[in-house]
């Protein structure tokens, strides 16, 4: 490949504190070679092939924590072709992809399998993620060291909780000992059983039954008292109420150390958006009051929250075309992700810097990868968006296989307009 | 209850009856209205009128009922519609049908309504998406039971001759009922004043927030009370940990003749039945004529439903 000379970029690279108009340089192996506003015309060979971003915004490759692909099993909700493709629109480079597949990323010969399905069919940077136990039944932890030396980069049984007091704290002391990540969902199956939705107006009205925020609040208490007995690598999914950011404000003060995300579903929608019956909208952990959705907001500007994730679950109309409490959980977000994100800067709530910092470099420091970054020599993963341009969702011009989103006729403000992998344009609108 | 007749005009018919939440209380009064017609046709000693004559009506029910069933199928047979039951124990839904499927199925043959007794809240909304003909809630879920509602609201104006400016207290297992969640709207709706009274573990979270104001104790909540509503206590919910015992549920919530002395003097009971004697109601009271509305409940749900079947018909 050529050498690539991108100009007159708004260049936004929270891991060098770096916000400035300037260019890039990325040379024939793909990887930075030069950025910013100071590149010396010997940086540039006579070849390159120049691209004149016309003053829209360069970032990182978005690293999403969250997504789930529909390999092996569910290649009718989502394939790796599809997933890629929604990313790239997105802006999402790297993409740590969800073991609830079926049969379980939960053993050395599935981790061979999607990695290689993974090579031949995706055009985005794979990051594994395996189950945390056995068969998800939160009893027996998995082969944590054997499955990290075939590349998986984390542990989480994605939409379940280990249950039990005495194997979690197995898991985390194992972990401690050879360093791997726990992803934990948070969330109490008995405080939460039969529940929907948000227990609170919504569910009284709708007469579903609701899920309380103690849920949720009662196992990050347990997990970040076992934490600082086991202090290993430990990330929370998802949160979805201010009760639980009181929780993590206490430990983190206490300087316990660990990570937090929190889906976009849940820093975009509130559970009045249900409406009737919209069953699009439900998702786990659930969408709950604007005042907790605000606070996930603050969360994200104080620092109390680390990672934004897409949550991106696909699931086809037969699953969501039924009663709510029959109707399958999770959002499709992938390509969403960012619009959404910008809104937070658009509406004043958070500076753009934070926002960006959110999708790339907390992401990748988390993970231990080496994304998220446009520092010299890194991989040139980037996307390039308009920060202003409006448009209009509609499910059914979005790449995912599966339609179901939680922002269908919203009206956004950002747009990515080209997304590079390794230097190369994979993605152009 | 000034109301014109037929305010209803028949081209902003409204398609379906899936909640009193979805009513308008001009829709309401209409029901009622066209409800009291009924009372006296079903006292008289031909019963039967043409009104829905080569309509088709299926009865399709997913919960087990007794009187709202038969109320449905009694209601349909006297207006003149050809009335079919739905037996879903026997049906495809237990070979894995969807709701959908089912939907789609029964509309290919043409019936005119279909009234639908369903486990989940807001299944018939669904079914209504998916269907030609006219939508009758019959109760989902925990979500909505219009019809009782609107019978309930008859039962109190036959007897009171109005329910604006009524104090209504609704008593019991709060958090399941569909009962009580459309009795609150539609006595809301029509200018009554509803306190709720159950046990913590029994009431729903934010229950103010649709208009309400809620007790746990029965004295405060009974207080100037002209109407208490009780609720069946489904003994289901004795073996979770809603509550200790029957006996201590009676024993604070039970309606007693020493408990019906905080409400007012006159006061009227009522229960949607099927009534558990001796847990939330004393079987004595429960058949006191002077002070129990249960018969005539059950009376006059014929006459609601009927006034539903016509008015919600496509002509």
């Amino acid at each position: 490949m050529t050498e690539k000379y991108l100009i007159n970029a708004r260049i936004i690279d929270p891991s060098q504190e770096m916000d400035e108009k300037g260019s890039v340089v990325i040379d024939e192996n793909g990887k930075i070679k030069a950025i910013g506003k100071n590149i010396k015309k010997n940086d540039i060979s006579a070849s390159a092939e120049i691209i004149d971003l016309k003053n829209n915004i360069l970032i990182p490759g978005i690293v999403d924590m969250k997504a789930f692909v529909g390999e092996p099993g569910y290649e009718y909700k989502e394939n790796f072709r599809t997933l890629s493709h929604a990313a790239l629109a997105g802006g999402v480079t790297s993409i740590v992809t969800m073991p609830n597949t079926k049969p379980l990323i939960d053993n050395v010969s599935m981790v061979d399998f999607i990695i290689r399905r993974g090579r031949d069919k995706a055009s985005v940077n794979l990051f594994p993620s395996a189950t945390l136990t056995r068969e998800t039944e939160g009893k027996q932890m998995t082969e944590f060291g054997l499955l990290s030396t075939k590349g998986i980069v984390g542990f989480t049984d994605v939409v379940k909780a280990v249950q039990s007091t005495e194997t979690m704290a197995k898991i985390m002391d194992y972990a401690l000992d050879i360093g791997v990540l726990i992803m934990q969902h948070a969330e109490d199956y008995e405080l939460s059983k039969n529940g929907c939705i948000n227990e609170g107006e919504v569910s009284t009205r709708l007469g579903l039954q609701g899920i309380s925020y103690i849920a949720e609040k009662i196992i990050i208490e347990r997990d970040l008292c076992l934490l600082g007995e086991f202090p290993c690598r430990y990330h929370i999914n998802q949160i979805s109420s201010k009760e639980s950011l009181e929780v993590i404000k206490r430990n983190k003060e206490n300087g316990l150390n660990f990570s937090v995300g929190v889906s976009i579903n849940n820093l975009s929608l509130n559970e009045n958006d249900i409406g009737d019956f919209k069953t699009f909208l439900k998702v786990s952990p659930p969408l709950r009051l604007e005042d907790d959705r605000l606070a996930l907001v603050e969360g994200i500007k104080n620092g109390l929250i680390d990672v934004i994730v897409s949550d991106h679950t696909p699931e086809d109309e037969e699953g969501k075309r039924l009663p709510f409490a029959q109707a399958a959980t999770g959002a499709i977000g992938i390509e969403t992700l960012l619009p959404l994100a910008l809104e937070m800067h658009h509406n004043e709530s958070l500076p753009l810097k934070k926002i960006i910092e959110t999708l790339t470099i907390n992401p990748a420091k988390i993970l231990k990868i080496n994304k998220g970054t446009l520092k010299q020599g890194s991989d040139a993963d980037m996307c390039v968006f308009n920060l202003d341009t409006p448009w209009v969702v509609k499910a059914d011009l979005l790449k995912s296989k599966s339609k179901n989103t939680a922002v269908e006729e919203r009206k956004v403000q950002g747009k990515v307009l080209m997304t590079f992998l390794n230097g190369e344009l994979v993605f152009k609108s | 209850m000034a109301v014109k007749k037929n305010t209803l005009a028949i081209k902003d018919q409204p398609k379906h009856l899936l909640g009193i939440q979805n009513l308008s209380i001009q829709e309401a009064k209409s029901i009622l209205e066209e409800a009291k017609t009924f009372i006296k046709l079903n006292r008289s000693a031909s019963k039967k009128s043409e009104i829905l004559r080569g309509k088709t009506q299926i009865n399709l029910f997913f919960e087990p009922s007794t009187r709202t069933q038969s109320s449905f199928d009694l209601a349909g047979k006297r207006l003149g519609a050809d009335v079919m039951t739905m037996n879903v124990a026997n049906s495809a839904l237990k070979k894995g049908e969807t709701l959908m499927d089912t939907a789609m199925t029964l509309n290919a043959m043409h019936p005119d309504i279909i009234v639908i007794r369903h486990q989940d809240s807001v299944a018939p909304n669904l079914l209504s998406q998916k269907v030609n003909c006219t939508v009758i809630n019959a109760g989902d879920g925990w979500r909505e039971h219009p019809t009782q509602a609107l019978l309930d609201a008859l039962t109190i104006i036959n007897r009171k001759g109005k329910i604006e400016g009524l104090k209504i207290a609704i008593c019991g297992d709060i958090l399941h009922s569909r009962v009580a969640r459309s009795n609150i709207y539609l006595m809301n709706m029509l200018g009554a004043e509803v306190n709720v009274i159950a046990p913590k573990t029994l009431m729903p979270k934010s229950i103010e927030r649709l208009g309400v104001k809620s007790f746990t104790d029965m004295k405060k909540g009974l207080d100037g009370c002209d109407i208490v509503m009780m609720l069946r206590l489904q003994n289901e919910r004795m073996q979770g940990s809603f509550l200790p015992s029957k006996r201590e549920y009676y024993e604070f919530y039970g309606l007693t003749p020493e408990k019906l002395k905080f409400a007012n003097k006159d006061a009227l009971i009522m229960h949607p039945g099927p009534m558990n004697r001796g847990v939330e109601i004393d079987t004595k009271l429960a058949d006191d004529i002077n002070v129990s509305l249960v018969k005539e409940q059950v009376e006059l749900g014929v006459a609601v439903r009927m006034a539903c079947l016509k008015m919600y018909c496509k002509k």
